[in-house]
């Protein structure tokens, strides 16, 4: 079993970032299906997608899950129990003042929304109410932006490359970085409703 | 979580120290995105820290340019977006035949690619003669790279398909020569541009508009500088002129929303109601 919610842990974590790329569409159902209706911080996604892929995503993944699930407008508030999706071909940044930033700079780790850009700048932004979630995919992107987020004093988490569709995303994080937890795709949602909602 | 307060001190000043020494206006940015730029500029350059960066600036111009050139973000493409400019032949072309003379304004052209798709799109509706078109950008640069409309022929691939989608009636290779690595772009397409320096951060209004078009600049802006362009825009165009945002933009959270009604609204084309 899962250790009780502890009352004075209840509210340190404001948000979870998660990076996610080949093999994302089915790990993310398998999460946000299962993330409880009350939970409590702000989910904000970047998955590598086409750039011609428009709203699908966000519209597909708030069928399946209990939260509401949008994609992220430049200078929105984040607020908590929402769901949010960068778009195809922006990079998505948090600001100090917990808003969304669009870019078009040019493309980072081959990526256009790149994970690294959305961790580093959450990071900075949430401090230790940060939880970096990294999952499935065959690109480098998201070891960087997870170690700062550990060196931020945010907790790490990466889908264990025996469940990943495509392993080398995060087996790059757990050779760059030391990961707090490394969970089976199924265990991350009941893990994350008990120990950060 | 200390030392991450200071870096954003430091970003202040740096950006105070460019503005009060070189008179270019980075304070109302989104921070994020220009932090970030800066600390590649570090990471690259081997300075230790921003504040050090600004006492370095301060006095050596050189690294100041190098500077810059990292904080501005120019990507731009030819026929970005295609459904944009199917929408504008669409709902906006139609109207702009009954006019004499159509005065266009560009803002934040970057380095062209987006000028030129518009006067391409213009001449092929028999428009271009009557267009008197603005292009300008704050970036010196790019301006330079803009007026001479040569390009890197990798990326032509992208821009005829691009163009095609658009709605484009010939073949896009109607509209360059190929010359070794880079396509040149028929200079009749110049004929009725005015590239110019103007920066929405510090100028003002210099004419009034039937069209502007600011695509891909108000996301680097914060609140208070987005409203102040905004502002900008609205008071440079004539009744009923026509305002295009970037497909992620919108006017929707600006004071001035209710000057604006929807043309096309996800592709982000609006008119002034009056
Ligand atoms: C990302 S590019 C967009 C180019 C083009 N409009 C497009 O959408 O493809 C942003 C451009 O805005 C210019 N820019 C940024 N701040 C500006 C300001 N305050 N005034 C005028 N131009 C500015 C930059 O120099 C850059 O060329």
């Amino acid at each position: 079993m899962f250790p009780d919610k502890d009352a004075g842990r209840e509210n340190r974590f404001e948000a979870v970032v998660v990076g996610v790329s080949a093999g994302g569409l089915k790990a993310l159902q398998v999460i946000l299906s299962e993330l409880d209706k009350k939970f409590h911080p702000s989910v904000i996604i970047v998955q590598h997608i086409s750039p011609a892929a428009d709203n699908f995503l966000p519209r597909f993944l708030n069928k399946k899950s209990a939260l509401p699930v949008k994609q992220a407008d430049e200078k929105e508030v984040i607020k908590s129990g929402y769901v949010y999706i960068a778009p195809p071909d922006y990079h998505l940044l948090v600001e100090e003042d917990k808003t969304f930033s669009l870019s078009v700079d040019g493309k980072i780790n081959y990526a256009r929304p790149c994970i690294d850009v959305l961790f580093e700048t959450a990071a900075y932004a949430y401090g230790a109410a940060l939880v970096g979630l990294l999952l499935t995919g065959a690109n480098r992107d998201g070891s960087q932006g997870l170690k700062k987020i550990k060196e931020a004093g945010g907790l790490t988490i990466v889908e264990d490359p025996k469940t990943a569709e495509v392993p080398i995303m995060p087996q790059g994080a757990i050779k760059t970085l030391d990961v707090d937890h490394i969970l089976s795709l199924r265990t991350i949602a009941p893990f994350l409703n008990i120990q950060v909602a | 979580m200390e030392n991450l307060k200071n870096e954003s001190i430091e970003v202040k000043l740096l950006l105070d120290a460019i503005y009060m020494k070189y008179g270019y206006d980075f304070r109302n940015y989104s921070k994020a995105s220009i932090k970030r730029r800066i600390e590649g500029f570090l990471s690259q350059s081997g300075i230790g820290s921003i504040s050090f960066l600004q006492h370095e600036i301060l006095y050596n111009q050189v690294l100041f340019g190098k500077l810059l050139s990292q904080l501005s973000v120019n990507v731009t493409q030819m026929f970005r977006d295609p459904d944009f400019y199917s929408a504008l032949i669409k709902h906006v072309i139609p109207e702009l035949k009954k006019k004499k003379i159509i005065k266009i304004w560009h803002a934040g052209c970057s380095t062209g690619e987006e000028v030129y798709s518009l006067a391409i799109i213009l001449k092929e509706e028999g428009l271009y003669n009557k267009c008197r078109i603005y292009a300008t950008d704050m970036d010196e640069i790019v301006l330079q790279k803009a007026k001479k409309a040569i390009y890197p022929i990798k990326y032509i691939q992208e821009y005829t398909l691009n163009y095609n989608k658009a709605g484009g009636q010939k073949s896009f290779n109607d509209y360059y020569t190929a010359k070794y690595d880079f396509a040149m772009l028929d200079s009749g397409l110049k004929e009725n541009i005015l590239f110019s320096n103007h920066n929405l951060a510090s100028d003002s209004v210099f004419g009034e508009m039937d069209i502007i078009i600011c695509r891909n600049v108000m996301i680097y802006f914060d609140r208070e500088l987005q409203e102040r362009a905004f502002k900008l825009f609205k008071d440079s165009l004539c009744a009923r002129g026509i305002l295009c945002l970037g497909s992620k933009e919108t006017i929707r959270i600006s004071e001035y929303s209710d000057a604006f009604e929807d043309i096309v609204a996800p592709q982000k084309i609006y008119r002034l109601t009056k």
